[in-house]
């Protein structure tokens, strides 16, 4: 695959990160280095840790040992550090997360409006190019409870969008969705990896991880067990693991 | 082409109607025949004792024929009613504040009016202290009017309205505190609102009354008014935390996740994502407890002050118009429900405004 989009900056490091919650131990020493522009995507059976993991890249949840470093910012208590990543990390969930009670149009410009303080008519503009990139200009004035899962997903890309992030999470964006809305969501995430963005992307869509990953991640019980090119990982895996939830994933 | 096919509950034709609502089965149809019969043989009597038998002129209760209701009483002393014990050369103020407090609401109900942030800032801090001005006096030549004197609907009025105001706002601070990660706060939050929900209200009017002041300092005297207001205040703001606390627990964690996940800070992501959701969540509640604490009012009677139903009881005692209780209940109910119904009504329009079509 044509690496030319990587650079050579690190935007993500995970030294030997470790994570409990009371007595188990959810990730346990993963290490992880993501370059600005690379897109990884994360697979692994149910349990095994993967939105634990991510959402400890912009602090959802906090680990207890290890150090985790976004764009140079250590992340710790300090809630300024957190703000500051937080600010230049999206994050796409699984079950959307848009906010009912506020337009398609308001829950774009929020964020930019009272974290960036831009002015509305800027964030304004703004959140329309993205619906558009989206693909859904048109329902601006809609609230989300209106409209579709394919389109609520895509407004959730649009939403994190307009903060301007160098780094996009996405925690199984397409596994709350019918199987006709997935490809609507799956198009505006290859042409959002064509435009350069890092992307971390745990999601089992093996046609998305093929087409657009550099890396894929598998994890299971905690830990990264495998790392490969993704025609690599699916056509060739190493570990029996690995092998076990490919065919269980083929299979279904 | 298929035709339409309705179901049941949409048929419009009228017998259909009562076949299917007064008439489904035999229970139902002995309900329907019961309440009948109960309505035929009450209603009547109550109606000509209401309405057709019932004196609505005159000065005193001689003109009263005490077949139907007297409604005499009322008219005789209408006046205290609304206005207690303020003196009646002085009406013209409170009347005053209540015509400048409508011309200022109307706006609010006019979709296109663009200022409404504004307005409710001038209503909330501005008008507030005019109130004060006209209705106590004692500046700009105005005479004072003791808050001794002031009572009936007039009283019931001002302390309902303080009452509902501030019990909101205190009422969503205590629920954030309740869930608030630091232990201090949270603990502080929780005994306020157990204390006050553990205390019946006139315990707490009564320490307001009588207690308060020997923690005073000598000489230091505050307006029983004011006590009696900040007690069924504070009283009902401990059970608006609890509604509002409800709502809180009701809004999914993802809300939270991704206010989180956009950057706000904490009073960016209560105040415009999880505040707004659970407020409009616990709409009834919070009118509930609005509507609970209008008629908590009539509890002040017990430290001296004369709202609506205390002015009533008093009037009831006067010998003057001894025997008219019914009369004077009947009066002083209805004026409660006006109220009450209203904010229902109210409430429910807001709500149904407020819907976007979520779940
Ligand atoms: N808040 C929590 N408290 C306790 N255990 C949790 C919590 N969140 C997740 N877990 C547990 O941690 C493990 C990893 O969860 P998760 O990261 O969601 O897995 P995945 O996304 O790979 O399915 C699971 O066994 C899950 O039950
Ligand atoms: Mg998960």
């Amino acid at each position: 695959m044509n690496q030319s989009h990587i650079k050579e900056e690190i935007v993500i490091e995970l030294n030997n990160v470790n994570k409990w919650y009371g007595d188990f131990h959810v990730l346990k020493d993963i290490n992880l280095k993501v370059k600005s522009g690379e897109r990884i995507v994360i697979c692994g059976p149910s349990g095994s840790g993967k939105s634990t993991m991510i959402r400890c890249l912009n602090r959802l949840e906090a680990h207890q040992k290890g150090d985790i470093i976004i764009e140079g910012t250590p992340l710790t208590n300090d809630i300024r550090n957190i703000e500051v990543i937080r600010k230049d990390v999206g994050m796409v969930f699984q079950h959307f997360n848009l906010f009912p009670h506020l337009s398609v149009l308001d829950n774009c410009c929020l964020a930019p409006q009272w974290v960036k303080k831009v002015p509305r008519k800027e964030a304004e503009e703004t959140a329309m190019k993205y619906l558009e990139r989206v693909k859904i200009p048109d329902q601006a004035l809609k609230y989300p409870g209106q409209l579709s899962g394919g389109q609520q997903q895509r407004v959730a890309i649009a939403r994190s969008l307009c903060m301007n992030p160098n780094i996009m999470l996405f925690d199984e964006p397409t596994s709350a969705l019918d199987p006709e809305m997935i490809k609507e969501v799956l198009d505006v995430m290859v042409e959002l990896a064509e435009e350069g963005m890092t992307m971390l992307c745990v999601t089992h869509e093996m046609g998305f991880a093929k087409k657009v990953a550099d890396r894929v991640i598998f994890m299971d019980g905690g830990e990264i067990i495998e790392e490969n090119d993704p025609h690599q990982f699916f056509d060739n895996p190493q570990s029996e693991r690995t092998q076990l939830f490919l065919s269980q994933i083929l299979h279904n | 082409m298929l035709e339409p096919v309705y179901s049941p509950a949409f048929k419009k034709h009228p017998l259909q109607w009562i076949q299917i609502n007064l008439f489904y089965d035999w229970f139902s149809s002995v309900m329907t025949l019961l309440v009948g019969y109960l309505l035929v043989s009450f209603l009547p009597a109550l109606i000509d004792w209401i309405f057709i038998s019932a004196d609505w002129f005159g000065s005193s209760r001689e003109d009263c024929s005490g077949e139907g209701a007297c409604w005499v009483f009322i008219g005789a002393r209408f006046d205290q009613f609304i206005y207690g014990f303020y003196p009646p050369e002085e009406y013209w103020r409170v009347n005053l504040a209540t015509v400048l407090l409508i011309a200022l609401m109307v706006p609010l109900f006019f979709e296109n009016f663009t200022k409404k942030a504004w307005l409710i800032a001038f209503l909330l801090i501005g008008y507030p202290v005019i109130a004060k001005i006209l209705f106590a006096g004692g500046v700009f030549g105005l005479e004072q009017v003791d808050t001794e004197q002031w009572g009936g609907l007039m009283l019931t009025l001002i302390i309902a309205t303080v009452g509902i105001i501030a019990s909101l706002p205190i009422g969503i601070l205590v629920a954030l505190g309740r869930r608030s990660e630091m232990p201090i706060i949270r603990w502080l939050c929780v005994s306020f609102i157990e204390v006050m929900r553990g205390v019946p209200l006139i315990t707490i009017l009564f320490m307001a009354s009588v207690m308060l002041p020997l923690f005073m300092p000598e000489g230091v005297s505050f307006d029983k008014l004011m006590r009696a207001m900040i007690g069924i205040t504070l009283f009902q703001a401990a059970y608006m935390a609890e509604v509002i606390r409800g709502g809180l627990q009701a809004i999914p964690k993802g809300q939270y996740e991704a206010a989180d996940s956009l950057g706000l800070n904490y009073f960016q992501k209560m105040g415009f994502i999880i505040l707004p959701q659970a407020l409009k969540l616990v709409i009834p509640g919070i009118v509930n407890t609005f509507i609970a604490l209008f008629k908590d009012t009539s509890l002040i009677l017990i430290i001296g002050l004369f709202e609506l139903s205390g002015i009533m009881k008093a009037a009831l005692n006067d010998p003057d118009w001894l025997g008219f209780a019914i009369e004077g209940y009947l009066f002083a109910a209805l004026i409660y429900w006006i109220f009450c119904f209203g904010m229902s009504r109210y409430s429910m329009r807001v709500e149904a405004k407020l819907n976007t079509g979520h779940r």
